[in-house]
């Protein structure tokens, strides 16, 4: 380690030459401060003879010594002599090293490309992702239609640790964000009832919001934040690791281990998280309706038998299953297509969770159109 | 001759399971230093103790005169700016190009110019033997000798005393294993370094090394050269030197 402060470029202005003189024991971490006086003092140095003075080092640093022998060759290009003191052995071998192995015409940036070149790679990328994702999806069908044609095909082992791992583990968190929401929704809505009086109907505006849309919607969102993310950062990893690779020499399709199971997990247990969804989400309301408007519980489900008809809970659990699917296809989708390298991890799993919940979104609407049309 | 290391009674422990039980070693200055031993024995857990990464149960390690084991955080970093380290799978960053990853510490560190640090970092990539164009590649579009070799490069761009390699031959083809041997042998008399290093291969560890450690059964069965090794009564110098270098 040097010491930073002795470190310092000495100009000396001699009978036939400049001397530059190094003073201290400059470490790569100060030898700018030697590159900044040499820049000041080659602006106004008119001279036909430089003597780099290099006497009072006892050894250089790789940084320092690059610097100099950049030095030497300005000068020489512009004819100016340079002359070298006496040095230290080390700091000689240092020296000839450099001029050995420095190269000042490297350029290690990029190719700068003009906006035509980025908008057309850029289109290009986003039709081959497309074609990608239809290549992905195809494949996908060829295995659901094999596991369809023989069920021993589904890696059941793997399907339950999926349920358990993406589907129960996911329960409490849902039935509190969801009981949380019936809560909101209903105080919001029982301010506005209590003007007009029509606090009975807080039931109707529940039950059907919460069973057909709210729940659905909230589920789908919680999985695709927790499980989506998690498919595509930990197929993304197997991708970078090669045990992809390894899966397929050793003849296990990818497909069928890591895709199906995840697929048919989420599958099965969205409808059923739907269920607890609703159920929570009916009670939060249930709460808020006895502490706001007084209603009694029984009044409550009174109320909703009544009022509240058995196929809006089936529109609700009936999306879980496409919910489901568009999740974990998008999910694993971006797991696949994570590059050699880390940072496209991180940009995969924003695009998986992204994604998801847009294509949940759209979907939705989707739903909302045809059951409406259909007259549910 | 001044000793940069020094290993004294070094105990590690992991769960229940004793990796070292009393290690004793030293480095001196300007040596290239082998951890040698049979697979799990702990060589680069030992190596991973040095460089700060995982803690000793007890003992001492004492490195460039700062014992680390209670070392302040400043001292820490500045010892972490005196040395490389070339990890056995690279670790070069992914989503850096061959050359962002050499200049890192540049720019991190010193106040140089990026015009400084382009030179610099020139100057290393031809000195591990890299072709300038190399730099501008990223890791994933390069073969394995290359990125151990930019790996090298980015250990060796602050002009460090020590450089510590884990495994460098493994994973390399026997002729790139034997230029690297020659490159770290040309590297120590051209920068005065001392390197430590964990080896299995025979080749190397006969045309590099000045001493080692040979670890086995949780302690350290014979240090020295290699002709002082060889002479230990020990089933696995016997089984490693023997039936390797036939």
């Amino acid at each position: 380690m040097s010491d930073r402060r002795k470190v310092r470029l000495a100009i000396k202005h001699e009978e036939d030459f400049v001397r530059l003189k190094i003073l201290g024991n400059p470490g790569v971490e100060c030898v700018h401060v030697i590159a900044k006086e040499l820049k000041t003092a080659l602006t106004d140095l008119a001279t036909e003879t430089i003597m780099w003075d290099l006497s009072e080092l006892k050894q250089m640093d790789s940084a320092l010594a690059i610097l100099i022998v950049k030095d030497i060759q300005r000068a020489e290009n512009s004819e100016i002599e340079v002359l070298l003191s006496p040095m230290e052995h080390d700091v000689e071998k240092m020296l000839n090293m450099a001029k050995e192995h420095a190269h000042f015409d490297s350029s290690f940036e990029p190719d700068s490309r003009g906006f035509l070149e980025m908008t057309g790679e850029e289109s290009l990328r986003r039709f081959r992702d497309l074609g990608a994702f239809f290549g992905f999806f195809g494949q996908m069908s060829i295995i659901v239609m094999h596991s369809f044609y023989d069920f021993r095909h589904l890696r059941w082992k793997e399907t339950v640790f999926e349920i358990y791992e993406s589907g129960i583990k996911a329960l409490p968190i849902i039935v509190l964000t969801m009981f949380l929401i019936g809560v909101v929704v209903a105080y919001q809505s029982a301010s506005q009832l209590k003007i007009y009086g029509a606090n009975i109907f807080i039931v109707d505006m529940l039950g059907i919001s919460i069973l057909r849309e709210l729940a659905p919607m909230l589920t789908a969102i919680i999985i695709a934040g927790r499980s989506g993310s998690s498919y595509a950062a930990q197929i993304g990893v197997m991708k970078i690791t090669e045990e992809l690779d390894a899966m397929r020499t050793m003849g296990f399709d990818p497909y069928a281990f890591l895709v199906l199971p995840r697929m048919v997990a989420l599958m099965i247990m969205m409808p059923i998280l739907i269920f607890f969804a609703d159920i929570a989400g009916v009670v939060g309301g249930m709460l808020i309706a006895k502490v706001e408007l007084g209603l009694s519980p029984s009044q409550f489900l009174e109320r909703f038998v009544e009022v509240v008809k058995v196929k809006h809970f089936w529109i609700g659990i009936i999306k879980g299953p496409f919910f489901a699917l568009l999740i974990a296809t998008i999910g694993i989708y971006r797991g696949l297509q994570v590059k050699n390298d880390t940072q496209s991890i991180g940009f995969n799993t924003t695009k998986a969770v992204v994604e998801s919940i847009f294509a949940v979104i759209i979907c939705d609407a989707f739903f909302s159109i045809i059951f409406t049309n259909l007259g549910y | 001759m001044k000793k940069i290391i020094e290993v004294q009674n070094v105990v590690t422990k992991f769960g229940k399971n004793l990796v070292h039980d009393g290690l004793n070693l030293h480095v001196n200055e300007g040596e290239i230093y082998g951890f040698l031993g049979p697979s799990g024995c702990g060589k680069s857990t030992l190596m991973r103790e040095i460089i700060m990464l995982e803690k000793i149960k007890s003992g001492s390690i004492e490195l460039l005169g700062h014992k680390i084991e209670r070392i302040r955080s400043r001292a820490a970093q500045k010892i972490r700016m005196q040395w490389g380290v070339l990890f056995q799978s690279n670790a070069l960053f992914t989503s850096l190009t061959v050359a962002e990853n050499i200049a890192l510490s540049l720019q991190e560190y010193t106040k140089l110019s990026a015009e400084e640090i382009k030179d610099i970092v020139a100057f290393k990539i031809d000195i591990v033997g890299l072709k300038q164009f190399d730099g501008t590649l990223y890791p994933s579009e390069i073969s394995g000798g290359m990125k151990k070799k930019a790996a090298l490069a980015r250990a060796l761009v602050m002009d460090p005393k020590i450089l510590f390699l884990d495994e460098p031959t493994s994973g390399l083809d026997p002729i790139s294993a034997r230029e690297f041997d020659t490159l770290i042998l040309k590297l120590r008399e051209l920068l005065n370094l001392s390197v430590v290093m964990v080896s299995h291969d025979l080749t190397s560890i006969h045309n590099t090394l000045d001493r080692m450690a040979v670890i086995d059964n949780k302690t350290i069965v014979a240090e020295g050269t290699l002709e002082e090794v060889r002479e230990m009564k020990s089933p696995f110098i016997e089984r490693f030197f023997n039936e390797g270098l036939r």
